[in-house]
């Protein structure tokens, strides 16, 4: 019973991030209907970043922002510069270019920084806290849960309280009508990639210090789960990401904890299988919207 | 009288596709203006190139006074040209509320656009009482009332509406009809409006135009088209 607690905690500490990540895999899918393959090497890039501001100044908290911030530069560009080019020729087009993206990422990283791990200092201990005889999250885990749970608050309240949010919905929904309507939806467009981007950011910067460290394929797992939950979740739903963020990291955690660590890539690939043989559509998505 | 809207020589399409050629009316103000014709008369054509979500081949287009070329399409609430497009325009994902608020969000005088929402609630008691249903959930009259309401929201001096009567009862036309001539009656809008239903078009209608093969073929009071059977029968097909 104490193992099956450790691995619950340890799954929804992984899900939390799982669930960022798929969340900006989700707006910017509902944003402009294509799944951004470059996700996972746009945030290595951003975590770079972090942490040379990190061994620059030693605040983790200031390599944090420059980590988000990167993202949100890093986003609108890939939009303004790559998306909105390869867009006219269709989503397969943009898919495509996402793809090259992720190489040419890979590959600079890789020029400039080597292809060694380099260490990514967590800013809290990672040792579990034992309450009650039983080991719990650790301080780290919390962290991670809190963050990621945060911005997923923000990004909802950004997206049904605010007139900025109303006017993203808006243009991804309906953007002839939205233009009619004096909404700039390029700029919602890009606006949509930064966030989007910057959410990956930081779902890399809480990721990368819980694995073997900063590398240029350090997100490539986490891509993989995290695009396998927002299936889950089903695509169109940001409470879907959130669900299948965690639901998926539960069930890994399960399986990593129950079956070996061996399986899990397997299980990734068995419940990507389910869902799509299921409910294609994904957990929480929605009934079809008529359009008389 | 001054025309809000002057088209000349007007030709647009899609791609290597000519759907208008030479099209040229004007629009007087505080005046409906229906524009007829049959099916793939390039009426919703004529809509999208005035709007500017097509670009025009060659001619001109002059709202107020202004040539509208090089204008953003997002721009052009702002001076007072609303489109309603066909399909009623509704973002069915939005609730009511949602969709009217879309409407102001470009206003800089907040307290007017709260006034025009809610005189569209007023105008159209069943929007007020369904505001926080999704668009979807809405009827076809309820999402025609909604579209035109949300246009209203900007105060436009041009209206630019999409076959409005598109799938819906007799009953429901005419009350949008009815609108029409209120709206222009009570606040000098002008409308021009693209309709299938001749009947309904030339019972609001100050003039109509006759479109053909995105061409102009007539252009004539409302009264003349009504009454001369020879015109009637010869464009209209009643």
């Amino acid at each position: 019973m104490e193992r099956f607690w450790f691995l619950t905690f340890d799954g929804l500490a992984a899900g939390a991030v799982y669930a960022a990540f798929a969340l900006a895999l989700v707006l910017i899918w509902r944003a402009a209907r294509v799944v951004n393959f470059a996700q996972g090497a746009m945030a290595v890039a951003t975590a770079y970043v972090g942490y040379a501001v990190v061994s620059a100044t030693g605040s983790y908290w200031l390599g944090l922002a420059a980590a988000i911030l990167s993202g949100l530069a890093l986003g609108a560009l890939v939009e303004r510069v790559l998306m909105r080019f390869a867009g006219p020729g269709g989503p397969l087009n943009q898919v495509i270019v996402a793809l090259g993206l992720v190489l040419v990422i890979q590959a600079v990283l890789g020029m400039i920084f080597g292809n060694e791990y380099r260490p990514a200092p967590a800013p809290f201990d990672t040792d579990a806290l034992t309450i009650a005889g039983v080991a719990a999250l650790s301080p780290y885990d919390l962290w991670v849960l809190g963050a990621a749970l945060t911005v997923v608050a923000l990004l909802a309240v950004l997206f049904t309280r605010t007139p900025i949010g109303l006017r993203m919905r808006a243009a991804a929904f309906a953007p002839e009508v939205s233009r009619l309507l004096g909404v700039s939806v390029g700029r919602m467009l890009t606006l949509g990639w930064a966030l989007a981007a910057a959410v990956g950011a930081l779902a890399g910067m809480l990721v990368v210090p819980t694995g073997l460290g900063l590398h240029s394929h350090a997100m490539d797992l986490v891509f993989v789960i995290a695009f396998t939950a927002a299936v889950v979740g089903g695509l169109d739903s940001p409470v879907g990401a959130v669900v299948g963020g965690l639901l998926v990291g539960l069930i890994l955690s399960y399986v990593t904890g129950y079956l070996g660590p061996d399986t899990t890539p397997l299980a990734v690939l068995v419940l990507l299988l389910a869902v799509l043989l299921v409910r294609p559509g994904g957990l929480f998505s929605a009934a079809r919207a008529r359009h008389v | 009288m001054t025309a809000v809207l002057e088209v000349e020589a007007l030709s647009s399409g899609y791609g290597p596709v000519p759907v208008l050629r030479d099209v040229a009316f004007t629009v007087p103000a505080g005046t409906v203006t229906a524009v007829l014709g049959a099916n793939g008369a390039g009426k919703t054509t004529l809509l999208r190139t005035l709007s500017g979500l097509l670009r025009p081949t060659g001619g001109r287009v002059r709202y107020a006074g202004e040539d509208l070329r090089g204008v953003r399409v997002e721009h052009l609430v702002r001076r007072g040209l609303a489109h309603v497009p066909e399909g009623r325009g509704v973002v069915t994902e939005l609730t009511v509320a949602e969709n009217l608020r879309l409407g102001g969000l470009w206003r800089r005088d907040r307290a007017d656009a709260r006034r025009a929402l809610d005189e569209v609630y007023e105008l159209f008691p069943a929007l007020a009482r369904r505001r926080d249903h999704a668009g979807h959930q809405l009827s076809g009259g309820e999402r025609q009332m909604l579209a035109i309401g949300r246009a209203l929201i900007a105060r436009p001096r041009l209206l630019l509406l999409d076959e409005p009567s598109l799938g819906l009862a007799p009953k429901v036309t005419a009350q949008i009809m009815a609108l029409l001539r209120r709206l222009r009656d009570e606040r000098g809008l002008t409308v021009l409006l693209v309709e299938q239903n001749v009947r309904s078009a030339l019972s609001v209608a100050d003039q109509g135009i006759v479109m053909s093969l995105g061409r102009v073929v007539t252009a004539a009071p409302a009264a003349r088209l009504r009454d001369d059977d020879q015109l009637r029968h010869a464009y209209l097909g009643f």
